[in-house]
């Protein structure tokens, strides 16, 4: 078994290198595990050892990989992770999240009967977009990276005040938890702790649920028509991330993109170089239908829990396919419990929803909100109090 | 009865009726042996909780089962104080002081200490008693510490708890205990074999995962999910076991909203079965969609050419014998 442990640290260590988070106290785990199953099946060992030392179904096709080789030959483990991973750079350099992807592919490709990670939606979907996309579209869609550096200082400013003070435009709900408060329910345990320490006089304690946001999706679109909006929106959206926890954002233009994760550095201006990174369609055309559809698939079930809210911010105009997108709208708003339109377009006074894929999105919107200037993403909170349902809301939510 | 390796675990699953993979054995093998908490993760109607009950069965263990949801606390998930008592247990206290007399003399029958008297040690002795064992309810995380044999403990669906709840998991998880701050640490002497199952809504926090073996639950292949049927729902003929099989594990490969899990395809069975269907036709699969799809955009997808498109596939395939 000693030789044994050692491969095993050894194992643990290449899987770390790859990426993998495996802390050291994994490998004391793996030693038990395999003196429970026995090394007499290789398939046996594969399975305890995954048990061990994963933590997610994603990262099991790197897993796969490296034992694979691993067990075919150590040695030739270790200069292939040398040759694959890029050399460790310097501090304050950022290692990109992608890496990780790139090396499961490249390493999975390999073995061609190795599964599918089911949720690598990021480099799945690009792929899908070159082959697709990019050729089918290629006339309308403008691929560039985003240029957050155009973003004049007041403007800058302005976003930072945004971010800073607002809270974001979505109904708050009831918890079921509860706090205390001058009123409300007896909490007769509450009452009884409080007499235990002052036996002579019995206060009564009350307790309220506690009124909470709820978690919010945010679909931005980033095409051109709201380029300007845009970039500010990334701002106080980053700024909304970092004060509420169940925040996820997704942009769209021409395709769908999942940047909750560059939202989540602290710094401003390294979220957004990051997300700006994420985002190939910026300033590109519109596919609101598509994209809405791709989030209904692929997302909606795993962030819409019963309760989320979705923050929709675009103007609505879709260059094609209305009776797609009322269908797409449709179903978000029944996989949602607030369904939140935020338009650019409403400053105009004389705004009519004519646009095909305004008449399209609106009945299924709780509430139409303006957000063209800093006043009106002022006012959207009380905007939302005062502003009535749009929509009839079956209270059935699963 | 003990398990003491991966093939009699499996031996022991099988013989409840559980078809599961080799691969799903070890882990339970190695959540016997190490006496760590199993997380299963994986799509809904896989088998998750089914693993758990089935366990229970085997082991002749009680299961103790508690069913997350959001706002879930501690009072309904660990221990909560018998507050009706509590009060009523104070009142007769004071009943008792203002009958006794002045000086303190021999005392009563109950044993209760009394307040009034304003010694503070026996102020805190009174306050203690209202916080003894006996005034302790019980709710399912507590009960799995309290149990005279090894139970089987079942958090199912985690992931609708809220986040702050898998940080009280931890001391369980880890030491087999809970700490009551009014009473003082409830440490299992025959710690629970537990198994927490997520439906992956929302990510589970790391510190948890880490204190647990990690499995993941996909949908069985063609052989297993037959194996499945012939267990599950045997007044289906061999053949129509087929038939659905095919036909459900080419549904998946669609782009559902929510692809059919194990448990619909053994309700489908059952509901063809209940309609004498011989065979799969797209009458028969239009009529029982329902069953197995619960969207009904998937519904609405599948209601056109699809199904025939699927059973025409099956027919060539010689798995459904042509007119």
């Amino acid at each position: 078994m000693g030789y044994f442990a050692f491969n095993l640290a050894h194992f643990t260590r290449i899987l770390r290198r790859a990426g993998l988070p495996v802390g050291p106290d994994r490998t004391l785990a793996a030693v038990q595990a395999i003196e429970a199953v026995g090394l007499d099946r290789r398939d046996d060992v594969h399975a305890a050892l995954s048990a061990v030392m994963l933590r997610s179904n994603d990262q099991q096709p790197l897993f796969d990989a490296a034992f694979e080789v691993f067990w075919r030959d150590p040695k030739l483990a270790e200069r292939m992770m040398h040759m694959m991973l890029p050399k460790i750079q310097g501090r304050g350099e950022k290692t990109q999240p992608k890496r990780n992807n790139r090396m499961a592919e490249a390493l999975a490709a390999q073995r061609p009967q190795s599964s599918k990670p089911p949720n690598s939606a990021q480099s799945d979907h690009q792929q899908d977009f070159d082959l697709d996309f990019a050729i089918s579209h290629s006339d309308r869609e403008r691929l560039h990276a985003a240029d957050f550096e155009s973003m004049t200082a007041r403007e800058f400013a302005w976003a930072q005040r945004i971010a800073a003070q607002l809270p974001p435009p979505v109904q708050r709900i009831r918890s079921r938890r509860l706090e205390r408060a001058r009123s409300g329910r007896l909490n007769l345990a509450a009452t009884l702790r409080h007499t235990a320490r002052q036996p002579d006089t019995m206060l009564p304690v009350y307790s309220r649920p506690r009124r909470v946001l709820p978690p919010i999706v945010v679909l931005l679109d980033v095409s051109g028509s709201m380029d300007r909006y845009a970039r500010l929106m990334l701002h106080y959206l980053h700024g909304l991330r970092q004060r509420h926890r169940l925040v996820q954002v997704f942009t769209f233009g021409t395709r769908l993109t999942h940047i909750t994760r560059a939202l989540r550095d602290r710094d401003p201006d390294r979220a957004l170089d990051e997300a700006a990174a994420m985002v190939e369609d910026w300033k590109g055309g519109t596919r609101i239908a598509q994209c809405l559809a791709q989030f209904n698939r692929e997302w909606a079930r795993r962030v819409l829990g019963a309760r989320a809210a979705v923050l929709l911010i675009t103007d609505g105009l879709d260059r094609e396919g209305a009776g797609e997108l009322a269908q797409s709208a449709a179903h978000l708003s029944r996989m949602t419990a607030q369904l939140v339109w935020l338009n650019p377009l409403l400053r105009f006074d004389g705004f009519e929803p004519r646009a095909a894929g305004v008449k399209a999105l609106l009945p299924h919107v709780d509430h139409l909100l303006p957000m063209h200037n800093l006043s009106s993403l002022q006012d959207l909170e009380r905007a939302l109090i005062s502003a009535p349902r749009h929509r009839f809301n079956p209270s059935s939510r699963s | 009865m003990q398990a003491q390796s991966v093939d009699e675990v499996l031996a022991l699953l099988q013989a409840q009726g559980y078809v599961g993979s080799r691969r799903l054995a070890t882990s339970v093998h190695l959540a016997l042996a190490l006496q760590r908490p199993l997380f299963l993760e994986g799509e809904p109607g896989v088998g998750k909780t089914e693993l758990a009950k089935v366990l229970a069965r085997a082991l002749g263990a009680p299961l103790i089962r508690l069913q997350c949801y959001e706002g879930l606390d501690v009072s309904q998930a660990a221990y909560e104080w018998n507050v009706p008592r509590q009060m009523m247990e104070i009142r007769l206290a004071e009943v008792a002081s203002r009958l006794a007399p002045p000086d303190g003399g021999a005392g009563g029958q109950h044993p209760t200490p009394t307040p009034g008297r304003d010694s503070v040690a026996e102020r805190d002795v009174w306050a203690r008693s209202l916080y003894r064992r006996e005034l302790l309810i019980e709710r399912p995380l507590l009960q799995a510490l309290t149990q005279p044999v090894r139970p089987v403990l079942l958090i199912d669906e985690l992931d609708r708890a809220d986040e702050p709840f898998d940080a009280y998991l931890l001391e369980l998880l880890a030491e087999n205990q809970i700490t009551i701050p009014e009473y003082g640490v409830v440490r299992a002497e025959h710690p629970p074999i537990t198994f927490i199952t997520s439906n992956r809504t929302r990510e589970v926090h790391d510190a948890l995962k880490r204190r647990c073996l990690y499995q993941w639950v996909g949908f069985p292949d063609e052989e297993q999910e037959l194996a499945i049927l012939r267990a599950k729902a045997p007044q289906a003929g061999e053949s129509l076991s087929r038939q659905v099989v095919a036909f459900v594990q080419r549904m998946r490969r669609l782009d559902l909203f929510k692809a059919p899990g194990v448990a619909e395809t053994i309700d489908w069975t059952n509901a063809l079965v209940a309609l004498d269907a011989m065979r799969l036709d797209p009458d028969s699969v239009h009529d029982t969609m329902g069953v197995l799809l619960k969207y009904q955009d998937d519904v609405a997808r599948l209601q056109g050419a699809e199904v025939g498109r699927l059973i025409d596939e099956l027919k060539a395939l010689a798995i459904i014998d042509g007119d």
